[in-house]
């Protein structure tokens, strides 16, 4: 073929060295700059071998989106954990992140794990739990593995009441607990008896009023509130104002409807104090989404990026339930008051599920009210978006962001775009103190290790047949 | 005592990295520092310095190792806080949507809608990879970067034919292309003479001297210092040819390459014929044997090769390029006569410190007649190999582009300092009486070139009185610097400025053979 590039007009790439723009700069040329940075995979050999097989990967991935972009998670029900989430007992305990031994276990898992068992009335004190439950009797379970996801350490006893999400396109569920505020929390290791106490009343007042006024409003449309929170300043992540507020709207009337008047104003102005109640929703509504585009062969999302505290561990919608795991590293953050990088936990928690579901970081340019976390530009949190762009599948066809245009959020990471261009996904997430007891530190972000994710390629580069 | 920080799969581009290096040693107490991805090329670096610490040698390719020598622990710290500052510190930000910084090729290309061409300057080795990806997406590339495999530049480049595409590199410097110019190059006259070259300096050399003469060029296209192998079969050289041949805004085109292999040679003359169009060729320290056709003009030298397209683009008699050359030696004869009676220098050698590595090769094509033969570490004559590049004997010229030097430390085009410091060093050996410098200017190369010479240009001569520096300024006056500042810049302090290199090269070699008539006369008169 015969070149035209002396007929066009020059439009220049640059990669590498920024000095050379200024002599584009002052031709007048346009040019763009890359961030350039390096595959996380060396060996061509398996890149060869996934373009080779480019188009049945590409079928299976648009398949896996199709059904994550069609969920319709649906707040139906509450009930206790027990009574539904598949396979849960009395002496099994769900955590964040991929599966973890006790040993290996953070201090803000043990001690949101010690302050669980207090709560189950298993162990009177705090010593009596941590005996317990490195005594073999306990079991331990990531929440990914009972289609539940839970925020920080992400505990979930027996007992503890949960919201269920029902996917109605695809017929699956989620489940996740109700969140409990900052401060002193179990979701950030705290086992102090203000704590179990806030559990009790979450069980015993908030759990009946929420769950008659669900059942009265015969289910809230959460995919709704998250997209329109969108245009509300959240990324429902580590800024829910909105979506709370919204929920607030939606639930109110029937709360009202279904309780006694002092029931109902206690639990409704517990989540109206409660910026981040949402969350937790945010990520069951999330989690029913992405477990919708499970199973589907040679396709190379990525369904869930989880930690626990210790490990970080993504699941591929291909990989049959594998988890891929690498160290969790220590989030770039904005401390409280007393508090600095050396009392952070390493990262922690179900919810960059959100991300996962092209919410949270990957939808950052929504949330301008939150760019502190990011440098302190809104033109930062806009680029840290359209990087995502770069590592994911599709653009979402509900949730949208004003300042792009109404553009959709890119969604549906692929693990083959990750290892080509080195783009790590990007995650908002809430520090935990590394000791047990103490809480909240600080929020900030990260981007993911690169550890998992080569795993992940290699393992799914080496299955394509 | 050492001390060693790693950061796990941190990427930094290397020149960042020396950035950051270059300020850690001018921290008090420092001896020396290591700011390097660890690689195993650049282990192999640090050992050499004796910073390859336990650490560095277990860090892995994805690594970031900092490693710092001090004179003591607090300067240690020091340095690693430092290091730390300056690795964390975040660019500039951008103001929202106007120059954002494209996280990938796939954002890149939809953020500048109608992008065509790409320039690659990461590592060699993930520069193939990414040309290729840019091929794909139906980019030109012009690969700056080197150390990408030979056999993955044949690939890229029948790729790129296949596409109707051009691949300039790998370890193309210099390209300018519909009068953009494209990484080292500077900024010259639009007209009507395209250039094909396979040396950067080469083509900032030509470039620059039909510029200055009034004439312009319509594009210059670079293939990078391998393409005239055997392996590659000037598969770029050709299509570039090809190329010119058909763009209605090229008249005349200039080829500048070392000498082809010889298999390779028959490929481009055969080329050649098919142009109706002039063409002039100049294959550094080769010669062209027999006829071409009719409008063909071979060259000697990169002076000649483009005064010889300045006269087919103005459509003056050939004979004008001799003249001009005829009166340049004519002005440098009575130049040397002057400076040889004004210094007396007893010493008889030359010591050429060149930036661009064409240069040298050109130094070597016009001394030896002069002055007789040359010791170089890139020698046209293995023979005349230097033992060691940093002991320069008798007459010799060292290209301070090579390897040698230019592992984990800037261009010499864009930091000075080795330079600088064997400008002082040579000066005060008390058998040189001349040295010779090239100082190109542009796009990519040191923006402050007088502020970082002339230091060291003082230096010598105060060191040396009988000391004579003569130097080519490679440059336009609508280059960021403008040549004519830096040549009054080097005058004013004593410099002996010619128009280029072959100039240069020429009035240096005077001078050595004036000292010697002078000697000899004044025998003679005993």
């Amino acid at each position: 073929m015969k070149s035209t590039l002396f007929n066009e007009e020059l439009k220049i790439v640059n990669f590498g060295l920024e000095s050379f723009r200024k002599g584009l700069s002052d031709a007048g040329v346009k040019s763009v700059q890359v961030q350039f940075k390096p595959p996380l995979v060396s060996d061509r050999k398996l890149f060869e071998k996934v373009e080779k097989h480019a188009s049945s990967v590409a079928k299976a991935n648009r398949a896996a989106l199709e059904k994550i972009f069609a969920a319709q998670p649906v707040l139906v029900e509450m009930d206790i954990a027990s009574k539904v989430i598949p396979g849960m007992k009395k002496n099994l305990i769900l955590h964040a992140g991929p599966p973890i031994t006790w040993k290996r276990m953070c201090g803000p898992m043990r001690g949101a794990i010690a302050a669980a068992l207090m709560y189950e009335g298993m162990a009177k004190t705090h010593a009596e739990a941590e005996k317990l439950a490195a005594s073999g009797k306990i079991k331990y379970a990531p929440c990914h593995e009972h289609c539940a996801v839970g925020p920080m350490a992400g505990i979930i006893s027996a007992s503890m009441p949960v919201f269920i999400v029902k996917n109605k396109a695809g017929g699956n569920y989620a489940y996740a607990t109700m969140n409990e505020g900052l401060g002193k929390v179990l979701r950030y290791g705290a086992y102090s008896p203000e704590v179990i106490e806030r559990l009790k009343w979450m069980e015993t007042g908030l759990y009946p009023a929420l769950k008659a006024a669900i059942a009265l409003s015969g289910g809230i449309d959460l995919k709704t509130i998250a997209a329109q929170a969108l245009h509300m300043g959240d990324e429902v992540h580590n800024r829910n104002r909105a979506a709370t507020s919204l929920f607030y709207r939606a639930i109110a009337p029937a709360v009202i409807k279904t309780s006694p008047p002092d029931v109902a104003a206690k639990a409704l102005e517990f989540i109206n104090g409660n910026d981040h109640f949402f969350l937790n929703l945010s990520m069951a509504l999330s989690k029913a989404s992405l477990d919708a585009g499970r199973g589907v062969k040679n396709s190379s999302l990525v369904v869930v990026m989880a930690r626990n505290g210790t490990d970080f561990g993504v699941q591929l919608s291909g990989g049959g339930g594998r988890w891929f795991t690498g160290p969790a590293p220590v989030p770039d953050a904005l401390y409280f008051p007393g508090f600095t990088k050396a009392d952070a936990n390493p990262d922690i928690g179900d919810s960059a599920i959100t991300e996962t579901n092209g919410l949270g970081g990957f939808a950052i340019a929504a949330a301008p009210a939150i760019v502190q976390f990011v440098g302190g530009k809104a033109a930062d949190a806009v680029s840290y978006t359209l990087a995502m762009y770069g590592i994911t599948a599709g653009e979402n066809n509900v949730y949208r962001i004003p300042y792009l245009d109404f553009r959709g959020t890119p969604t549906g990471i692929d693990v083959v775009k990750v290892a080509r261009t080195g783009i790590l996904p990007f995650i908002d997430t809430g520090v935990a103190h590394k000791k047990a007891g103490i809480g909240q530190v600080g929020a900030g972000v990260l981007s993911a290790p690169s550890e998992p994710f080569v795993k992940a390629f290699e393992f799914f580069a080496g299955e394509l047949r | 005592m050492i001390k060693t920080i790693i950061k796990k799969g941190a990427y930094f581009d290397s020149v960042s990295l020396m950035q950051v290096a270059r300020k850690l040693n001018s921290i008090p107490g420092v001896i020396d520092s290591a700011v390097v991805m660890a690689t195993r090329e650049n282990k192999g670096i640090i050992k050499a310095s004796g910073l390859l610490t336990p650490e560095v040698l277990k860090a892995g390719d994805s690594d970031l190792a900092v490693a710092v020598k001090a004179k003591n622990p607090p300067a240690a710290e020091a340095a690693l806080k430092a290091a730390e500052e300056l690795l964390n510190r975040k660019p500039a930000p951008a103001e929202a949507g106007s120059d954002r910084k494209a996280s990938g090729l796939e954002d890149a290309v939809k953020t500048l809608d109608g992008a065509n061409l790409a320039i690659v300057s990461v590592a060699g080795r993930f520069a193939g990879a990414l040309a290729a990806d840019c091929l794909e997406k139906n980019l030109n590339v012009m690969l700056f970067s080197d150390n990408v495999p030979l056999e993955t530049e044949v690939e890229l480049k029948k790729l790129a034919l296949a596409k109707g595409l051009l691949v300039m590199g790998p370890d193309c410097g210099t390209a300018i292309i519909n009068g953009a110019p494209l990484a080292f190059a500077n900024s010259v006259r639009r007209g009507n003479i395209g250039i094909v070259a396979a040396s950067g300096t080469g083509l900032q050399e030509v470039s620059t001297l039909i510029s200055n003469e009034g004439a312009g060029v319509s594009q210059a296209i670079g293939t990078g210092s391998r393409d005239v192998k055997l392996e590659v079969g000037a598969l770029t050289l050709l299509q570039g040819l090809k190329m010119l041949a058909a763009d209605s805004a090229t008249e005349v085109i200039l080829i500048v390459s070392k000498p082809p292999h010889p298999e390779i040679l028959k490929k481009i003359i055969v080329e050649i014929k098919k142009i109706k169009k002039p063409v002039a060729a100049i294959f550094l320290g080769g010669e062209i044997k027999g006829k071409i056709k009719d409008n063909f003009y071979a060259a000697n030298t990169l002076e000649e090769a483009a005064l010889k397209a300045v006269c087919l683009s103005k459509g003056w008699q050939m004979a004008r390029a001799k003249e001009i050359i005829y009166d340049t030696n004519l002005k440098a004869e009575t130049l040397a006569r002057k400076e040889a009676a004004l210094k007396k220098s007893a010493g008889k050698y030359l010591r050429g410190l060149f930036s661009g590595g064409t240069f040298v090769s050109e130094a070597q094509v016009i001394l030896p007649g002069i002055i007789g033969p040359l010791w170089s570490n890139a020698p046209l004559d293995k023979k005349w190999k230097l033992k060691d590049s940093m002991r320069l004997t008798e007459h010799a010229v060292v290209d301070l582009g090579e390897d040698e030097f230019t592992v984990g430390r800037p261009h010499p085009m864009i930091d000075y300092s080795l330079r600088n410091k064997m400008i002082v060093s040579e000066a005060v050996r008390p058998d040189v009486s001349v040295i010779l410098l090239d100082v190109v200017l542009g796009y990519g190369s040191n923006m402050r070139p007088l502020d970082d010479i002339l230091p060291s240009i003082r230096k010598a001569f105060q060191a040396n009185k009988s000391l004579s520096i003569v130097s080519s300024v490679t440059g336009t006056e609508t280059d960021p610097q403008t040549r004519s500042k830096v040549v009054k810049g080097l005058e004013a302090e004593g410099v002996l400025v010619m128009p280029s290199n072959a100039a240069a090269c020429r009035l240096a070699g005077r001078i050595i053979t004036s000292h010697k008539s002078q000697v000899t006369g004044h025998k003679s008169r005993m």
